[in-house]
């Protein structure tokens, strides 16, 4: 009886999927009967066998939704409303299939409610059909005892299996209202039930045999319908009586389907993998020796043999773990529907390549993603009706979901013909978020802004609905799909739609990988995530430079973070990072090289997995052997980034483009922003002192007297060129570069913002002109850095009269070994009202200090070169002259016991290096306290 | 390490329950391994190294298409890795369905001893040997350690490297 209840839950599951699905179809197509058919003989086959198990609750259930569906079938309408309260129905049987299934017993409890409704629904469209003139059912009726009889005979040569069984049953209920024939396939059953077991062989023949009559049989009634159709209110035994021939037809169909397939263990077949890959494995190895030795002795011509026949078996195999993507999809139908009800939009679900065959591991890991992106598709993606026919639409929207193989993965591709994205609101929140900062969001394409819905907590929806909206999901998709080496893109077009692609790899067992060493071992890094190899060595093109030590490669103008796969692994060994070759890996959205001393070639490994004991090292995904016989590790290039993404911890892999150049914070790193003036030459400013990036049209610049000026927020903002070659456009589109302090700003009009980039600023100064800084190579390109301060008087009314209300100018000192920075802050102080001295060194600034030099604040740095600041701190605290002279204190990096001591020494402030804003804020809070003091 | 007397005990007594012990040195010292949980005993070959894996950890070994982790039974007693490079030897275990070898010195004869005539851990005995040792039997010139096998397997790999 186990076995039996075990059979009946799986058989029962898998017609419940099929019902939904059908069920669905119905809504939408109610005049097909061959669905409807279909739909009542699988419920009514559910019903049967619940019976004969005795399961009352799911039997009633059961029962009760036969019942208004027979009423479908005698031709009532098909409503909404009904057909929801069929699909809540499933679903509640499909409860109570989930609790047989733990504990082997139908749960306790009533489904009355449930039933009342479809009692009362079905009377319902009784009593609607009855006022209606009886629409013509169609159905051969009264031929329908004569089929019974034919079947009952057939039925008994063969032995009968639980198909027909449950066809039996199916007939059963029927005759609830006729005794007579019920009592006979009764009969029937027993009798068959006794010889037990049936071979696939006999099965195959009774079912060859028993539909065979059944076209005969209602070929022969068919001119007896019209007659019956005129008795419309026949008695139900004439009724029931059209299921056996309508099953027997489709039946066999099925059957012959089925008769193809049996059920094997997924154990089964996992075992059979495992071997097939041992074999696979083993040739190898014959395949190495018969390489090695040149002699033939005679083994050659059978080992080609062997090793074509363990391809063919390992094909033959890899296939039983296939399975057609359309598994996966079967719920969305309902899905789908359910929620165009409950969002009142119309959305269509169109299925392309559902017989995509895939392997069943990767299918499970992608079923919920894929769920959870149809939903959101559903949701966020088609607009309302209302909507889409204001936009020109078809009220009704489209998800279309398609699969396709293409060369060793596959493709899934899902697409809404709705709104796309909201990039504005994307934008927008990854700023509020912290995802990126306003410049970032700035120059990041389309695409790139796209990507950051996977981030998580990421959620642009307005209102959050009970569907989505949440900021759940899109990562954990994101996640997932990565987890078996898979990848996601979007592709959104503002009012065309979005579509998102997965490309995911067809099998786990056995992937292609890169065979690389590092100190002499071999590893295995899979193909999936190779994109690219680059040599390096330090005379090529391709050399490997470093940041504070971290070793980076330039590629084509990128910033590439180098993995020294022997560091991470903590080889012994000399760190040689400037040979070898380097694998461009990309996860996700994360890339980096991997710096490896050699790369041999691809192969395919069959992927073992590691030892529970070493299963914690997240570098390996697993083990293989070589075709040589070798075990080597395959590493996980998630793994591998996530290994380096913790021990830096610092975001050092960033996103793919646009972000990369802004990873390193290292000490001695700028970020600058290039761009062009009149002449040929670059031009850089550094990116902290830049507010904002405008373009403008030039036709908004007004002149007055002779100055060009531009509307910028609510004021007016005056426009410099940055150099004299460069006029300010009169029409056209203009490229600003806007320096804010306050409430006032300034417009640097550029020919054309080139790039961002993040570099060492090792400055040449050029006297002779005021408007640069010096020259610098940037990302090997001379550059000329350009002085704000040499604009910032071009516009000084605006900025002197701001000063000139603040009285006289207190004395401060800067400290600051860069004179890069001194230079560009110096103006920026003296704008804020304070006479500047400035000091390279803390000595410097110590001679200064003793030679008798009084200042207000002091302004320092405090990764000074030498002596660091805190010491020059310290030593002003020993001396009584400056023991409470107030000290901001600028750093790059924060460090909580630099913070700790510098607070001991009564620094009174520690800001970023780059954070001018916070620098001046600091600064006014202090000019505050002095005035009051004085 | 100062022990009772050995008296003459051994495969003598014929009537008593008798286990059958694979026999193998590590440091001089004769280990035994009941020869229920051994699954054959072979050569070391070549070995590859893991990365960033625990100490006992030797390698991975290609055993016949299997892949095979290598555990050191030296650095699992807690004594440094032999330097002499001669063959290596291992003997196969297998552990809740997962194979491993076991790195040892040399593999001796299979020694039948009588199950009663085993003895408890010297009290003495370093802590981490008694975490591996059932009991000793005394033979005419050697003692002999009963390793348990469960337990010089039973090393997390998580926890130690938490």
């Amino acid at each position: 009886m186990d076995d039996l209840l075990v059979e009946f839950l799986t058989e029962t599951n898998e017609h419940l999927e099929t019902v939904d699905v059908e069920m669905v179809r119905f809504e939408q197509d109610p005049n097909n009967e061959a669905i409807l058919s279909n739909i009542f003989r699988l419920v009514h086959t559910i019903k049967g066998t619940c019976g004969f198990l005795g399961l009352p609750r799911l039997e009633a259930l059961a029962h009760a939704a036969e019942t208004l569906m027979g009423k479908f079938r005698d031709g009532m309408p098909v409503t909404t409303p009904a057909v929801s309260l069929i699909l809540t129905t499933l679903d509640r049987i499909k409860e109570i299939l989930g609790e047989l299934e733990r504990h082997g017993a139908e749960p306790q409890g009533s489904d009355q409610d449930l039933i009342e409704m479809l009692d009362r629904m079905a009377a319902q469209e009784v009593s609607a059909v009855e006022a209606a003139p009886p629409s013509p059912p169609a159905k051969p009726q009264a031929a329908g005892t004569l089929v019974y009889q034919v079947l009952e005979r057939e039925l008994k040569p063969g032995e009968v299996s639980l198909d027909e069984l449950e066809r039996a049953f199916q007939e059963a209920p029927g005759p609830e209202k006729a005794t007579t024939s019920g009592s006979l396939t009764y009969q029937v059953l027993e009798r068959a039930l006794k010889p037990g077991e049936v071979s696939l062989d006999e099965l195959e023949r009774a079912f060859r045999e028993a539909p065979g009559p059944a076209p005969l049989v209602v070929s022969k009634p068919a001119p007896e319908k019209a007659e019956a159709a005129q008795a419309v209110a026949a008695p139900q035994p004439a009724k029931k009586a059209p299921d056996p021939s309508s099953e027997g037809a489709e039946g066999s169909e099925g059957v012959t389907g089925k008769v193809q397939t049996i059920r094997v263990s997924v154990d089964t077949l996992e075992h059979l993998m495992t071997m097939v890959s041992e074999l696979v494995l083993t040739r190898n190895q014959l395949l190495e020796i018969a390489r090695r030795s040149s002699e033939d002795h005679g083994y050659k011509v059978p080992l080609q043999r062997l090793s074509q026949v363990t391809a063919e078996l390992q094909d033959g195999v890899m296939k039983t773990r296939m399975q057609p993507i359309g598994n996966a999809w079967q719920k969305l139908p309902r899905v789908v529907r359910d929620l165009s009800n409950e969002l009142s939009k119309k959305i269509e679900l169109v299925m392309q390549g559902a017989d995509t065959e895939l392997d069943r591991q990767v299918l499970e890991v992608i079923k919920d993603p894929l769920t959870h992106m149809v939903r959101n598709s559903a949701d966020h993606g088609i607009e309302s009706p209302a909507e889409r026919k204001a936009a020109g639409k078809p009220e009704k929207g489209t998800i279309r979901l398609n699969a396709y193989h293409e060369g060793g993965s596959i493709t899934i591709e899902i697409a809404d013909d709705g709104k796309g994205l909201n990039l504005a609101a994307i934008r927008k929140k990854a700023v509020e978020r912290g995802v990126a900062t306003d410049a970032e969001v700035e120059r990041l394409s389309d695409a790139q802004i796209a990507k950051f819905i996977f981030h998580p907590g990421f959620s642009t929806a307005e209102k959050v609905t009970s569907v989505s909206g949440r900021g759940v999901g899109m990562d954990v998709v994101k996640t997932n799909i990565e987890l078996i080496g898979g990848t996601v893109d979007i592709r959104s077009e503002q009012g065309r739609g979005t579509t998102f692609t997965i490309k995911i790899p067809l099998t786990l067992a056995i992937v292609a990988a890169l065979i690389v060493s590092s100190k002499d071992q071999r590893f295995a890094i899979p193909q999936v995530a190779v994109s690219e190899l680059v040599r390096v060595s330090p005379s090529s093109e391709h050399s490997i430079e470093r940041i504070n030590g971290t070793p980076i490669l330039r590629l084509r103008d990128r910033l590439l973070p180098i993995v020294p796969l022997s560091k991470v692994m903590g080889l012994p060994g000399g760190e040689d990072v400037n040979h070898g070759f380097v694998v461009v890996t990309q996860v996700a959205q994360q890339r980096f090289g991997i710096l490896v001393d050699g790369v041999f070639h691809t192969e395919e490994i069959v992927v073992k997995p590691m030892s529970s004991k070493l299963r914690h090292i997240q570098l390996f995904s697993g083990n293989t052997i070589l075709g040589d016989g070798a075990v080597v590790l395959i590493i996980d290039p998630n793994g591998l980034a996530r290994m380096v993404g913790t021990e830096s911890n610092s975001n050092e892999f960033q996103t793919d483009t646009g972000l990369e150049q802004t990873v390193v914070a290292a000490d001695e790193m700028t970020s600058l922003l290039v761009f062009r003036g009149g002449g040929e030459s670059l031009k850089a400013v550094p990116l902290s002192l830049v507010t904002r990036l405008e373009e403008i049209d030039a036709s908004t610049i007004e002149w007055s007297s002779g100055r060009p000026v531009v509307q910028y927020r609510g004021r007016l903002m005056p426009l410099v060129s940055c150099d004299e070659e460069l006029a300010i456009k009169r029409q056209g589109m203009q490229s600003l570069l806007v320096f804010s302090d306050g409430d006032v700003s300034m417009g640097l009009a550029v020919a054309e913002i080139v790039d961002i980039v993040e570099d060492k600023l090792d400055i040449e100064l050029l006297a002779e002109r005021s408007d640069l800084v010096g020259s610098a190579v940037v990302r090997g390109r001379t550059t000329e850095i350009v002085n704000v301060a040499h604009y910032l008087p071009m516009v000084l009314e605006t900025w002197a009269r701001k000063d000139k209300g603040k009285g006289p100018e207190r004395p401060l000192l800067l400290v600051d070994s860069s004179t890069f920075f001194r230079d560009m802050l110096v103006p920026v102080l003296r704008a804020a009202g304070y006479r500047v001295h400035t000091a390279s060194t803390a000595q410097e600034a110590a001679r200064l200090l003793s030679g008798g030099l009084q200042v207000d604040i002091i302004v320092t740095d405090l990764e000074l070169s030498g002596h660091s600041g805190l010491a020059l701190v310290a030593s002003l605290r020993a001396d009584p002259n400056h023991a409470r002279t107030p000290v901001i204190a600028m750093t790059v990096k924060s460090d909580p016991q630099q913070i700790a001591l510098a607070r001991k020494l009564r620094v009174s402030e520690i800001v970023s290096k780059i954070d001018r804003k916070g620098l001046l804020s600091a600064l006014a809070e202090f000019s505050g306290v002095l005035e009051e003091a004085a | 390490m100062k022990l009772v007397e050995p008296t003459a005990a051994g495969a003598a007594k014929q009537m008593s329950k008798q286990t059958e012990f694979v026999t193998v040195t590590v440091a001089d010292q004769l280990l035994g391994l009941p020869i229920s949980r051994v699954h054959d005993v072979f050569v070391v070959s070549e070995m590859t190294t893991v990365p960033l894996a625990p100490g006992e950890i030797a390698g991975l070994l290609n055993l016949r298409g299997r892949v095979v982790t290598a555990v050191s039974l030296r650095r699992r007693l807690g004594l440094q890795d032999s330097h002499e490079s001669e063959r290596k030897m291992a003997v196969g275990l297998e552990n809740q369905g997962e194979a491993y070898g076991l790195l040892v010195d040399d593999v001796g004869e299979v020694l039948k001893l009588d199950t009663d005539e085993m003895q408890p851990n010297p009290v003495h005995m370093d802590r981490g040997w008694v975490e591996l040792s059932q009991g000793v039997h005394q033979l005419r010139d050697k003692l002999l350690i009963v390793l348990d096998v469960d337990a010089v397997l039973d090393f997390g790999g998580e926890r130690e490297a938490a």
